[in-house]
């Protein structure tokens, strides 16, 4: 299996935000052949995209990651610096005591790699924030043994943890993320078993997120739920809360196999053609903002990985969080929005139809 | 006329039969999304039956719209090329079953 590097770490291109977006407007929309993302909502008398309101505060405190997996929509790698400060960590804490959201979610790369999440976490415990999400790779909590604790740390902190696990054997797995990283994951899934994450009555939670390995679309939720708590149960005796079903947006690496692999035209025609308007109102978009490591705000992780801050009315920098004109902020939109409506729709809690 | 019999694009037009018929398209496709619906058998199981079937109808439009579902459906590559044998032992069976009805009449005719 060849290994995969960081976009960045390639020079590619397509590490250049422009040169995806350029991607995005390529002559399959310029040409008419398919509508854009804005014509599609225009139809539906949904332009523009307005927050409900923001009740998720996610936070992606650095885009290092132990992992390159091949569909990273961040990038992320062990090559990436990129990493939020305490001085960023503070002001969000001090942001997320004023607001009362109702959750925080944690996302990176590798979250944990970064020197205070372990304060930042403990931190954010004190605050009245009811649910904490930390978006765990699995692999990292065998990466080094001063990892090895993390399922004791997420407990003692009542952290809800998701962590993506494509596929429930090796081969397809593997693929995606890259040689032996089933394996690990599943040692690192009966790790946290092993402290009670994901035993029914326990109170831990440890959702597990499929995406699909190649440029198809998820099927059905609760089939694929059944399908890997089988699987997982049957041969490895792992269990866990929920599946959450995630779409591939055409961002980044994701973005880089489907025009290498000769899919991209075709991808996004099935976006286009699986556009459910009924999945319109659950983007997450409407319920998130998302911070990145320097503090800049964005309508989702994906904008953030386009460069796409909110708008410019709304507050762009937690410096000058402002939360009123957040909620009435227009959403930032593009083609790659499409991901988010296609099918069953598609969030960071999975499917949203 | 198109120069050829095939369009991959014809595929994604299949909802356009309803164009010369409404009544019948209508008709024919809830039933066909309620045989594909969860039942007695699984969706996946019925992904893969029809896999096994568009191989037989060698039908290139349900071969690619199956071979899509079935690996979003979770199928392993392992899975659906046993369907496909499933279907060759069938189509090869049938053509050789039929060797008792030729050695039937054979035997009748020869002395
Ligand atoms: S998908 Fe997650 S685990 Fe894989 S490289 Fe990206 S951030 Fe790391
Ligand atoms: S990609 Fe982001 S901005 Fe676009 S619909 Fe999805 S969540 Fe909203």
């Amino acid at each position: 299996m060849a290994l995969i590097k960081s976009l960045k770490s390639r020079n590619s291109d397509l590490a250049e935000p422009a040169e995806q977006l350029k991607l995005l407007n390529g002559d399959i929309f310029r040409e008419g052949k398919l509508p854009t993302f804005r014509e599609k909502l225009m139809e539906i008398n949904a332009f523009p995209l307005k927050p409900a309101a923001i009740k998720i505060f996610q936070m992606n405190i650095g885009y290092m990651c132990n992992q390159t997996c091949k569909h990273c929509h961040v990038d992320a790698g062990p090559d990436r610096k990129e990493i939020m400060s305490r001085e960023t960590m503070q002001r969000c804490i001090d942001i997320i005591s004023e607001h009362k959201f109702d959750t925080v979610d944690i996302t990176g790369g590798a979250p944990e790699m970064n020197p205070d999440f372990r304060w930042f976490v403990s931190e954010l415990r004190k605050t009245e924030v009811r649910e904490i999400i930390v978006r765990c790779n699995l692999t990292i909590i065998l990466a080094n043994a001063k990892y090895n604790d993390l399922p004791e740390f997420f407990k003692a902190n009542r952290i809800r943890v998701v962590s993506s696990l494509p596929f429930y054997n090796a081969d397809r797995t593997d693929r995606q993320r890259g040689e032996g990283v089933f394996a690990k994951s599943v040692e690192a899934l009966k790790l946290l078993n092993a402290v009670g994450y994901g035993l029914p009555d326990s109170g831990l939670i440890l959702d597990l997120v499929y995406n699909p390995g190649g440029a198809f679309l998820p099927a059905e939720q609760s089939g694929l739920e059944r399908d890997f708590k089988k699987e997982l149960k049957d041969h490895f005796g792992i269990q866990f809360n929920m599946l959450l079903c995630l779409n591939n947006l055409p961002v980044s690496r994701f973005l880089e196999y489907l025009v290498e692999s000769d899919n991209f035209d075709e991808y996004m025609d099935l976006l286009v053609r699986s556009f459910n308007p009924g999945a319109v109102q659950g983007v997450m978009c409407r319920d998130t903002i998302s911070v990145d490591y320097d503090g800049f705000i964005y309508d989702c992780d994906f904008n953030q990985m386009l460069k796409m801050k909110v708008d410019r009315n709304a507050s762009q920098h937690i410096n000058d969080f402002d939360i009123k004109k957040l909620t009435e902020r227009n959403i930032v939109i593009n083609q790659h929005c499409f991901g988010c409506t296609a099918g069953a729709g598609s969030s960071c809690q999975g499917a949203t139809t | 006329m198109e120069k050829s019999y095939y369009n991959p694009e014809d595929l994604k037009k299949f909802g356009n039969i309803a164009e010369f018929d409404a009544e019948l398209a209508a008709k024919f496709f809830d039933y066909y999304g309620e045989v594909f619906k969860e039942g007695a058998l699984t969706a996946r199981e019925k992904s893969l039956i029809a896999l096994a079937v568009a191989h037989a109808v060698q039908c290139p439009y349900c071969i690619d719209a199956y071979t899509q579902d079935t690996i979003a459906k979770g199928c392993s590559e392992e899975q659906m090329m046993e369907a496909v044998h499933v279907t060759a032992a069938i189509r090869g069976g049938a053509s050789l079953v039929h060797g008792v009805q030729m050695m039937n009449k054979a035997k009748k005719l020869v002395m």
